[in-house]
């Protein structure tokens, strides 16, 4: 397949530095759908992190940054929803009154979660699953309260040939994650996160799939910890399992 | 946030309260366009505020009530008392009220030798055990019914069942005979409707009814942004004010109150007063936390709330807990006091999901720990790790030497790709969770490398 035209990769931090394989997963992805796939240089973070915590002008200047390595791209794909949330929802309000307004609502328009990207642009909806069995979905805030998105991710996991998609009970409840959150009260983010795998735990799933490297670090980390024999992998390392 | 039975009560009955709220939108097909016209109503509301609270103050001194404005909570005690002194009080019966708990009334009563009772069952509970409410709407919430028994047994020294219909008849018995001996009836109000002048109590056990025609007097005490234009306004907000609270179509009592008794009419108090309340709302209406003021007290963001589902009201530590609690306890002390509040939220929007008037909760936290920030309260620690992180985040050369740097310190740590122990305060993820170890090759090294991406 080809001619689907052309997008860049916004990694993040968060999957440049502890999940490389969704990255790798969704270039592999991405041009086995036809599309030519590069990767800007020189990236770092999108800023959510500093913007959350009430740090705006660092957050702006880390988002000018972004932009400017990203303003020529047709489409910018992102591997979490928090991410793809900042950029399109923050970015142009932080950037309102700066020479790169017209850019920053530029590239909120052309930035799209991985999920959205492939079923809303590409209108590819079946993969075949690299694990099979049966897996499970957990929302992630952002993409589903901030990106009003639930649809896209459920689309490709009940299309997916090999597993057996199961709906998780509170799939919509927060993970506990919620970025500087998670060490400021990491108490109460771990009883959220122990709530969470209970349900995960109850489906009988053998992978639970999200669409958030932060959700995933906090998940994988607690499943870990429980020696639980539960995989937690980011959708597009499941949807990787071979041609379309 | 370790008291089991907490945890018990707090998760069975947000549960139930979530369920309920969800299927009362689903059998309601209107409600999403009622909720967006309710928020528009707000806003129109308090862009003339000041002419709606004059039509009010008009309308309820025509009813020949009285009105009075409080600037601050220790004003709107000085009002109370006063009117209890006035009219020789010794007994004041009270519905339940947040904006009563919010000027610590009961404590002021008593100095004045009033004897405040609650007689909202939950209020009645968290009186005799010396508690303040937990939940906006269900102030006994982190109570089992065990421990109400256990309560209940110690206050009327005989054993009582965990039966809440047993325990619900005890109080009723109690409280029946301080309605007919009180002489002041103190309510909040949920709404005022300015055209008509008439003060709204939205209840479900029929105290406040008794509580506003028994007593020879009634206060009612309110904050200021909760006047409505008119009665079909006030029809906007009844339609979906229950249901987000409770999953009730409508709560079971919806008293409307217009001044005192008049010639010729049988029941009601000789004597009406309204007390508005400002503390700090009034600054607010060109704040950052004006959303806040369409707040119709819910409760329904605490319910779908993961860190309130967690801790529980009381740790909040201030009258109004939740995610809505931290935004009006910022409003009616200062953002002072929420730096670490501003915090308890892992910002998931739950909250404003969930919301009647769709308050955008999770924005305003964000700017209550800006304001926090820029007041430079913040722990210096937090303070330059950000600066840090905005420096590394700024260049990619020290992020690639942060990468590097990452990997060679968590060396004595990291097994198979995670890490479970860490020293110093990165350790408050470890102590309950693995973390990911940073990758042997980051993605964008791999790519900039290309041939260790098998295309």
């Amino acid at each position: 397949m080809t001619g689907r035209g052309r997008a860049s990769l916004m990694v993040t931090c968060l999957g440049d530095l502890f999940f490389p394989e969704v990255g790798v997963s969704i270039v592999r992805l991405l041009q086995r759908l036809g599309v030519a796939v590069d990767v800007p240089p020189d990236q770092t973070c999108c800023g959510l992190p500093l913007f959350n915590s009430g740090y705006h002008a660092e957050a702006a200047a880390v988002a000018a940054r972004t932009v400017a390595l990203f303003e020529d791209s047709e489409h910018v794909v992102v591997p979490s929803g928090s991410c793809a949330w900042m950029v399109k929802h923050e970015y142009p309000g932080l950037l309102a009154s700066t020479r790169l307004a017209r850019q920053a609502r530029e590239v909120s328009a052309r930035t799209h979660e991985f999920s959205q990207f492939v079923v809303r642009e590409l209108g590819v909806t079946e993969f075949t699953a690299s694990v099979p069995g049966r897996v499970t979905y957990h929302d992630s805030c952002h993409l589903l309260r901030g990106l009003q998105e639930s649809q896209s991710p459920r689309t490709l996991l009940g299309n997916l040939r090999g597993a057996e998609f199961v709906a998780l009970p509170g799939a919509d409840e927060c993970c506990g994650f919620g970025g500087s959150f998670a060490v400021r009260l990491p108490e109460v983010s771990a009883q959220i996160l122990a709530k969470k795998l209970a349900n995960v735990e109850a489906t009988g799933a053998g992978c639970l799939v999200a669409c958030d490297a932060g959700c995933l670090m906090q998940m994988s980390g607690g499943l870990k910890r429980r020696k639980s024999g539960v995989r937690a992998l980011h959708l597009a390392e499941l949807l990787d399992g071979g041609r379309p | 946030m370790r008291d089991v039975f907490l945890q018990e009560a707090l998760t069975i009955a947000t549960t139930k309260f979530i369920d309920l709220r969800r299927e009362a939108f689903e059998d309601f097909p209107e409600g999403e366009a009622l909720r967006d016209q309710a928020r528009a109503i707000k806003e129109a509301t308090l862009q003339r505020l000041d002419h709606h609270l004059e039509t009010l103050v008009a309308n309820i001194e025509r009813l020949g009530g009285h009105v009075h404005y409080a600037a601050t909570s220790e004003e709107a005690r000085t009002i109370v008392v006063d009117i209890a002194r006035r009219t020789g009080a010794r007994m004041a019966v009270k519905s339940k009220s947040m904006a009563t708990e919010e000027i610590h009334l009961n404590e002021a009563l008593e100095r004045a030798g009033v004897t405040p009772v609650e007689t909202d069952l939950g209020e009645y509970i968290i009186q005799l055990a010396h508690e303040r409410p937990s939940h906006i709407i269900a102030p006994a919430i982190h109570k089992t019914k065990g421990q109400v028994a256990d309560l209940f047994s110690r206050e009327f020294k005989r054993r009582v069942e965990a039966d809440p219909e047993v325990l619900t008849k005890i109080a009723r018995g109690e409280l029946r005979e301080k309605f007919l001996q009180a002489d002041l009836g103190i309510t909040g109000a949920n709404f005022a409707v300015a055209d008509t002048g008439t003060v709204v109590l939205v209840t479900n056990e029929g105290n406040g009814r008794m509580v506003t025609s028994l007593p020879r007097v009634h206060v009612a005490v309110m904050g200021v942004e909760k006047v409505v234009p008119s009665l079909t306004d006030l029809m906007v907000f009844l339609a979906i004010l229950a249901k987000s609270a409770t999953g009730q179509k409508l709560s079971v009592y919806t008293t409307l109150v217009r001044g005192p008794r008049r010639a010729g009419e049988l029941e009601g108090p000789e004597e009406f007063h309204l007390v508005l309340l400002d503390n700090g709302r009034i600054a607010q209406l060109g704040g950052p936390l004006r959303e806040a003021l369409y707040c119709l007290r819910c409760g329904a963001c605490l319910n779908v709330c993961p860190v309130y589902r967690q801790i529980g009201g009381h740790a909040y530590g201030y009258t109004y807990p939740g995610p809505i609690g931290i935004l009006l306890t910022a409003m009616l002390e200062g953002s002072r006091s929420v730096k670490d509040l501003a915090h308890a939220s892992s910002l998931c929007g739950a909250c404003a999901d969930a919301c009647p008037v769709r308050i955008d909760i999770p924005r305003m936290l964000i700017e209550l720990r800006r304001e926090v920030r820029e007041q430079q309260i913040a722990p210096w620690v937090e303070r330059v790790a950000f600066k840090v992180l905005a420096r590394v985040l700024m260049r990619p050369a020290l992020y690639r030497l942060a990468a590097k740097a990452g990997r060679l310190l968590q060396r004595p740590f990291a097994r198979d790709g995670a890490i479970s122990r860490l020293p110093f305060c990165l350790g408050d993820w470890t102590s309950t969770r693995d973390l990911p170890a940073v990758a042997s090759r980051t993605f964008q090294e791999r790519w900039s490398a290309r041939r260790d991406l098998p295309l």
